[in-house]
C-alpha cells in the first residue's frame, strides 16, 4: 500500500483501542483527549517498540561490533529510512537529521545555515501565526549578524495577508512558515509560497510539527527547502525531532553541536567533522525514540494519511458549525469557520470565562483542552487576545468527543455567567 | 477529587464579577507596580498610595482568569486603609495559606482554623491549594503588592 493512498478499512475505533492512554477514567469520567496539537497519543505499537529495544536490543549506535549493537544501528538508522520514506526526501536517508525537537531543528537552521548563509541586512520572512520556535531563533541571529526579521501579516479571516507579499520578499534569503497554525488551524498555500521565494532567489523552511501527522508531508512535491518537525506530535515518543534539507544544502552546512558522533577525524590541532546527516548529530542519539518513531511511522502509513485528514475534517466541520449554533455566540472561533485549507485545531475564546477557567472547568469533565498563548505571541497580540481555549483532534478523536467539549462548555458558560 | 467548587467558591466568583477597588490612582503620589505570568500571560498593575506608614489607598487594572482577578480584589479589600506593617502580615499569611501543601512537609505549620477565621474572605481562596498549577495565578497580585511596599521603603 502506497503512503497516503485511501483505506476503506480506517476506523478511529480502533486507533482508540490501540491507544492505552485512551483508557484512563479522571474524575469518574473516561478522559476525552482534546490537546493533540501539543502532543499525540502513542498507540501501543510506538510504545512497545521502544519497550523492545530496552529489553532486548539496547547497545549505543555505530559503535559496537557485536550483535545487539548492529541491531541497535539497524533500528536508528530504520527510522532515519522511514521518515525519509514518509516524506518522501528525494535524495532519502542521507536527507534526515534527528534533532531534540522541532524548536532544536530550527536551532540547528538558524544556527547552522543562517550563521553560514545569511549577513547584516539579509532577510528572514517569517509570519505573525508562527510559533515562537520560528521567531525566537531569527531574533538571536539578528542579535549575532544583524540580519532582518520581517513578519507577513495576518488577515482578519486568520489566513496570511499575502496582498503585498511581491514587496515583503525584497532582501529576502529564507522564507520561514508554518505548514499548519498551532493557533488557528490554518494552513498555508506552502507550495505556491516555495514557487515564489525560489522565484525571488529565497530558500523556503517549513515548519512541519502541526501539519506532519494531520496532512500528507511530499517534500518533492512541495518544493521546498528545510522541513522540520516533532515525533511526538505524530504518535511518536517525545525528545526527537527531525530536519530534512537537500544534501547539497546539507552537505554545505557547518556543524551545530561539537562531540562524539561527529567527527570523521579528531587530533591533537583540530577535528574533522564527519559528512551527511551524523554531522548534526553529535553524542548519543535517542535510539529508543528512534524506534517509537519507526513504528509511528508504520502506523500512520497503515491508517493513510488521506483516511486521515478525511476523519479531521469530518470531526472538524462538525464541531465548528455546533460551536456556532449551541452558544449564541458566547463562544468565539478564533480561526477560520470552515474547513477549507484549515486543520482541526480550534481555538475558543469563550465570553466572560478565561481561558484557564474554561480549561479548569473542562478538566472537572476529564476533557483535556490547552489554555494559554500556545508559544505565539505575536499572534496573540494581532487578535488582542491574551490566550485562548484550543482543543485539537488526533486520528483518535470521535465525535463523542465534541459532545463532551460542548457539554462542558455549556457547564463553563453557566458557572461564570 | 478535588471539586470544582472547592476552587470557584461563591465569594471568589462574586469578586470575579464585580471587583473591588478597580482602577487606577495618579502616580505620582500612588507607586504603579506591575505583575506578569509568563506562563498565562496574566497581567496586573497595583496603585498603592502610602502615606505615614498607612496604605491609604489601593487600586488594580490588569486581565486574567478569575483566580487572579478574584485574589487581586479579595487583597485590595484586605489591606486596604492597613498600616504597612499589618499589610505585611496579611502577605505573609496569605503565601502561608498558598504553601498549604507544602506546609506539611515542612516545618512550616498549616493554617489553623484559627488563623483561617482571622482572615475573612481571603479564606475562600484555601481551595486553591488543591490546584497546584493555580496558585501562581493566586500570588499574581500579591507579590505584585509586595514588590510596591518593597520599593516604597
Ligand atoms: C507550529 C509549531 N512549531 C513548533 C513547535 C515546537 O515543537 P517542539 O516543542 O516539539 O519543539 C510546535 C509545538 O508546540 C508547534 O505547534
Amino acid at each position: 500500500m502506497a503512503p497516503g493512498e485511501p483505506v476503506s478499512s480506517f476506523d478511529p475505533r480502533r486507533v482508540r483501542a490501540d491507544t492505552p492512554l485512551l483508557r484512563r477514567v479522571i474524575n469518574e469520567r473516561p478522559i476525552t483527549y482534546l490537546d493533540s496539537a501539543a502532543s499525540s497519543l502513542p498507540p501501543r505499537a510506538v510504545i512497545e517498540a521502544m519497550s523492545r529495544y530496552y529489553e532486548m536490543r539496547h547497545a549505543n549506535v555505530h559503535r559496537g561490533v557485536y550483535q545487539t549493537a548492529n541491531e541497535a544501528t539497524a533500528i536508528y538508522e530504520g527510522a532515519r529510512e522511514a521518515i525519509a520514506r514518509f516524506i518522501n526526501a528525494p535524495a532519502g536517508a542521507n536527507e534526515i537529521v534527528f534533532t531534540k525537537n522541532a524548536t532544536e531543528g530550527f536551532n540547528l537552521l538558524a544556527k547552522s545555515w543562517g550563521h553560514k548563509n545569511l549577513k547584516a541586512g539579509d532577510v528572514v520572512l517569517v509570519s505573525e501565526m508562527e510559533h515562537h520556535a520560528n521567531i525566537v531563533p531569527w531574533f538571536q541571529l539578528r542579535e549575532v549578524n544583524g540580519i532582518e526579521v520581517r513578519f507577513i501579516p495576518v488577515n482578519d479571516d486568520f489566513r496570511l495577508d499575502l496582498t503585498d507579499i511581491e514587496s515583503l520578499m525584497e532582501g529576502v534569503k529564507l522564507v520561514s512558515l508554518t505548514a499548519m497554525s498551532n493557533v488557528l488551524g490554518t494552513i498555508n498555500p506552502i507550495k505556491d509560497l516555495a514557487a515564489l521565494a525560489h522565484r525571488h532567489g529565497a530558500l523556503i523552511a517549513v515548519d512541519a510539527a502541526q501539519s506532519v501527522a494531520h496532512s500528507p508531508s511530499d517534500v518533492t512535491d512541495l518544493d521546498v527547502d528545510f522541513f522540520i518537525f516533532s515525533a511526538h506530535k505524530m504518535l511518536g515518543p517525545t525528545g526527537l525531532g527531525v530536519v530534512w534539507t537537500r544534501e547539497a544544502i546539507l552537505d554545505q552546512m557547518p556543524p551545530f553541536l561539537g562531540g562524539g558522533g561527529m567527527i570523521a577525524d579528531v587530533r591533537v590541532d583540530g577535528y574533522t567533522p564527519a559528512n551527511g546527516p551524523s554531522r548534526f548529530e553529535a553524542g548519543t542519539p535517542p535510539i529508543a525514540e528512534a524506534a517509537g518513531l519507526g513504528a509511528a511511522v508504520l502506523y500512520l502509513e497503515g491508517l493513510g494519511m488521506a483516511n486521515i485528514v478525511e476523519h479531521e475534517r469530518n470531526l472538524t466541520s462538525d464541531a465548528l458549525s455546533r460551536l456556532a449554533s449551541e452558544f449564541d455566540g458566547r463562544v468565539r472561533v478564533i480561526g477560520p469557520s470552515d474547513t477549507h485549507s484549515r486543520g482541526g485545531v480550534i481555538s475558543l475564546d469563550v465570553e466572560g470565562v478565561h481561558p484557564h477557567d474554561v480549561a479548569q472547568v473542562l478538566d472537572q469533565f476529564a476533557v483535556c483542552v490547552r489554555p494559554g498563548h500556545h508559544c505565539a505571541k505575536p499572534l496573540m497580540r494581532r487578535f488582542n487576545l491574551a490566550a485562548t481555549a484550543r482543543a485539537s483532534f488526533g486520528p483518535y478523536s470521535l465525535t463523542r468527543d465534541t459532545d463532551v467539549l460542548i457539554e462542558a462548555l455549556h457547564h463553563a458558560l453557566t458557572m461564570f455567567g | 477529587m478535588s471539586s470544582l467548587e472547592d476552587l470557584y467558591r461563591e465569594v471568589i466568583l462574586d469578586h470575579y464579577r464585580s471587583p473591588r477597588n478597580r482602577g487606577e490612582l495618579p502616580s505620582p503620589p500612588a507607586r504603579r507596580v506591575e505583575g506578569f505570568n509568563p506562563l498565562c500571560g496574566d497581567e496586573i498593575v497595583v496603585y498603592l498610595e502610602v502615606r505615614d506608614d498607612v496604605l491609604v489607598d489601593i487600586k488594580l487594572t490588569g486581565h486574567g482568569c478569575s483566580i487572579s482577578q478574584s485574589s487581586s480584589s479579595l487583597m485590595s479589600a484586605a489591606v486596604k486603609g492597613k498600616p504597612v506593617s499589618q499589610v505585611r502580615e496579611i502577605i505573609a499569611n496569605f503565601k502561608q495559606l498558598m504553601m498549604g501543601h507544602e506546609a506539611t512537609l515542612g516545618s512550616d505549620e498549616a493554617p489553623t482554623t484559627a488563623d483561617l477565621r482571622a482572615m475573612g474572605e481571603l479564606a475562600a481562596l484555601q481551595g486553591v491549594v488543591k490546584f497546584p498549577v493555580r496558585i501562581k495565578c493566586a500570588t499574581l497580585a500579591w507579590n505584585t503588592l509586595a514588590q510596591g511596599l518593597d520599593e516604597s521603603d
